[in-house]
């Protein structure tokens, strides 16, 4: 048996298994995918840590800046945490090997990022998270740790409130499999694919990690909070970097004019081009040619090869077309300032987890500091909690029912197309769960949800292949989508404010008196419930 | 459009509207409208997660991309045990990244980067792991234990790194089924997505092992086990 088990191999997944490791822990990652494919590839724009390299700051403004984008929903004492730590997180990271751009001087260059007052961002050009990502899995490799790539999370198994293992279906062979771990780590990733095509995201961040944690009873909470980043590409939903606004890129509206600050929060300016958009000519178009080709070719060169494949544009001589979409899901696993989830030896780390630090809005530059932060926490509470336990959950049981569920979705005939249904269900949620919403538009999404979850039985994988069946994949990855669609709109209807990312324009003020407080969405029988 | 996909050992011919989509696009579109069994690897579709590397007309490419033709045919990469349709298993291939030592092993503090030290290693440490230098090299014909393109890569990428403070380690790491083992082709360079030329940082690794006193195994006939590398 394992003492820690790490569920996603992405940038928190693998923090949490090299301090889980480095605290004498016996411990393996089970991945959807490969390590270094995850989403944290995918973050461009750097890591927040009050390093003052570019001008003076101080981890006091870091706290600051963060609570203020916050907007009264984040936990004061988390974010002291994650703020205190940065210094000695990107020192940590520097001395592991992450090939950092620099300054002249030779120090770690730092940029500002929208809604930070300060330059704090530390990157490597526009490859920051793939960077500190594949340094990451160079460590797991030095210290030898356990991968069992391309599995896919099915069930946690808990007994009397504890953790046990979970169940997986390995992609490869088709075979339900069991891994059994004293504590497990759930590091699984968001849920902004909920808006399929309408998300900067990785096709795998389907929420899984959610899903499985709240069909075992745990508590999710503030799932209405879904970051829309203002600058995607408008025809792929290809992401844009903040970097580009950081340095001096502008939004223009279809005169050519500028609109609004282009360095305000993610929410505001989500809102303002939307707004734009709606009521102001129908197009928004970043301008970065004020740059010039040499600092675009050194500091975004990414952004250039995809606008290049992606619009047929090159952005050193024209404008770039873009539109809001879902980025970062603020919501998650609730977990307590331990990172550990209201199931004992279950703990949570990075986008799939809720740790009170981002509250209604995310700034950017602070989910890699997250991830490298309470990833270390979770790691060696998981590796202290599994010292000192000796349960031995039953595991027959959970193993049993997910073979026989497996063996069921192979026979089951698919009447209905799912893929269409998952398309359906991205445009529902962009237009009636996206940066406005309001009490009708939502319940109408619900009814279409509730009328897509009945159908859903007579939906299934047509390939019936054991053999690497992606289909079958994305089918319990729909599924999953169809729980976390619900616990998005129960909580969605139930905030009846505007706060950050959740803004409804049937209720356009902040109201603290009311809900200063936090959803928590949970499982009882088979309804889903929801309180504040 | 016409996409010939090879599956197994027939290649199926699938008609598409043509636009402008990438390879990706037109991938799940079969997949989701057309042929539900078609399998392929993807997740980013900004090509950096490299997950969806194939070749085209024999070519190695990330299939989010690239911009497919009327009548190309795709395969899976080469070298790398084949799962089913497009995907590979990459387990054996990343494996040779530990072979390679290639890590950081110093954890070494306050040690100043300059720019120029930074850019020493900035394009190697751009590699996502794709595996399409991996499938364009003709080496695994001859020699299946090559540590090959990408993990000689990284092993330049950490080498060169002024962080590190003893390097002898990962030099001694690849000098058997490695540096020496290369024929200097080229086939890695062109099919890089990004850009990097792997070719280059075994002549780098070459140099350096040089440096500290390794020799061309092949230099002297290789003792009599030569798969045809060429000295020079």
């Amino acid at each position: 048996m394992l003492d820690v088990l790490i569920i996603g191999s992405g940038g928190a997944g693998l923090v949490a298994a090299l301090h889980a490791k480095a605290s004498g822990a016996n411990v393996a990652v089970v991945s959807k995918s490969y390590p270094a494919r995850a989403q944290t590839c995918m973050a461009q724009g750097g890591i927040n840590a009050a390093l003052s390299h570019a001008d003076i700051d101080s981890v006091e403004i870091h706290i600051e800046d963060t609570l203020k984008s916050s907007q009264g929903l984040a936990s004061k004492e988390a974010i002291e945490a994650l703020c205190r730590e940065g210094v000695e997180a990107v020192e940590w990271l520097d001395r592991i090997g992450v090939p950092f751009s620099r300054t002249q001087e030779g120090e770690i260059a730092q940029r500002r990022l929208g809604g930070a007052t300060h330059a704090r961002a530390c990157y490597a050009q526009d490859y920051t998270g793939l960077k500190i990502l594949h340094t990451l899995y160079d460590q797991c490799n030095k210290e030898g740790i356990t991968f069992y790539n391309e599995r896919y999370l099915l069930s946690l198994i808990t007994e009397e409130n504890c953790v046990g293992g979970v169940t997986v279906l390995n992609i490869k062979t088709g075979e339900v499999e069991l891994f059994k771990s004293k504590s497990v780590v759930l590091a699984t990733g968001g849920y902004s694919r909920l808006y399929t095509k309408y998300s900067t995201n990785a096709t795998g961040s389907t929420g899984d990690g959610l899903a499985a944690a709240l069909r075992a009873g745990v508590k999710l909470s503030d799932m209405e909070f879904v970051q829309f980043h203002p600058t995607a590409l408008k025809n792929s939903s290809i992401l844009i970097s903040e970097s580009a606004r950081g340095a001096g890129g502008h939004l223009l509206n279809k005169d050519g004019e500028r609109f609004t600050d282009e360095l305000a929060p993610r929410d505001k300016l989500s809102q303002a081009i939307l707004e734009e958009i709606e009521h102001g000519g129908g197009e928004v178009f970043l301008d970065i040619r004020h740059l010039g080709e040499a600092f675009i070719d050194e500091e975004l060169p990414q952004e250039r090869k995809l606008v290049k494949l992606y619009e047929d544009i090159d952005p050193v001589k024209e404008l770039i077309p873009i539109k809001p979409v879902a980025h970062y899901t603020m919501g998650g696993i609730a977990v307590d300032n331990n990172s550990q989830t209201d199931v004992k030896g279950l703990f949570g780390v990075g986008e799939c987890a809720n740790h009170n630090v981002h509250g209604a809005n995310r700034l950017g530059g602070n989910s890699l500091l997250e991830l490298i932060v309470f990833g270390k926490q979770a790691g060696e509470n998981a590796s202290r909690y599994a010292q000192g336990s000796s349960l031995t959950c039953k595991t027959d049981e959970q193993l049993a029912r997910d073979k026989k569920f497996i063996q069921e979705l192979r026979e089951r005939s698919s009447e209905i197309d799912f893929y269409t249904k998952r398309a359906a269900l991205g445009e529902l949620f962009y237009k009636n769960v996206g940066i406005k919403r309001n009490e009708k538009d939502l319940q109408a999404a619900l009814d279409e949800l509730y009328a897509l979850q009945e159908q859903l039985p007579q939906m299934s994988a047509t390939d019936k292949s054991k053999i690497y069946n992606t289909n079958l994949i994305e089918f319990l990855e729909f599924s999953n989508m169809l729980t976390l669609a619900e616990a998005v709109l129960i909580s969605a209807l139930h905030r009846r404010e505007s706060r950050g990312a959740h803004f409804r324009s049937d209720a356009p003020d902040r109201d603290d008196i009311l809900f200063q407080k936090h959803t928590i969405t949970y499982k009882e029988g088979e309804s889903l419930c929801t309180y504040m | 459009m016409h996409l010939h996909v090879k599956r197994a050992d027939e290649s199926v011919t699938y008609e598409l509207e043509s636009g402008s989509e990438t390879l990706l696009a037109l991938l799940e579109k079969i997949k989701t409208a057309q042929d539900a069994s078609l399998s392929f690897a993807s997740d980013c579709r900004s090509s950096v997660c490299g997950s969806c590397a194939v070749r085209v007309n024999g070519v190695e490419v990330l299939a989010c991309a690239h911009k497919p033709q009327d009548g190309d045919t795709v395969e899976p990469l080469r070298n790398l045990p084949l799962i089913r349709d497009l995907v590979v298993d990459m387990d054996r291939a990343l494996a040779c990244n530990t072979q390679a030592q290639a890590f950081s092993s110093t954890n070494s503090e306050n040690i100043k980067v300059s720019q120029t030290d930074e850019k020493l290693n900035e394009l190697q440490s751009d590699c996502i792991l794709c595996g399409a230098c991996y499938s364009a090299c003709p080496v695994y014909a001859v020699n299946e234990n090559f540590i090959g393109p990408f993990a000689l890569t990284r092993s330049w990428r950490y080498v060169s790194d002024v962080r590190e403070q003893d390097v002898a380690d990962k030099i001694n790491a690849i000098q058997k089924d490695g540096i020496w083992d290369c024929t200097l082709c080229n086939e890695c360079v062109p099919v890089c997505p990004q850009g990097i030329a792997p070719k280059q940082d075994i002549v780098m690794l070459r140099s350096k092992s040089g440096v500290l006193g390794h020799m061309d195994p092949n230099m002297f006939g290789g003792g009599g086990l030569d798969f045809g590398a060429p000295s020079f």
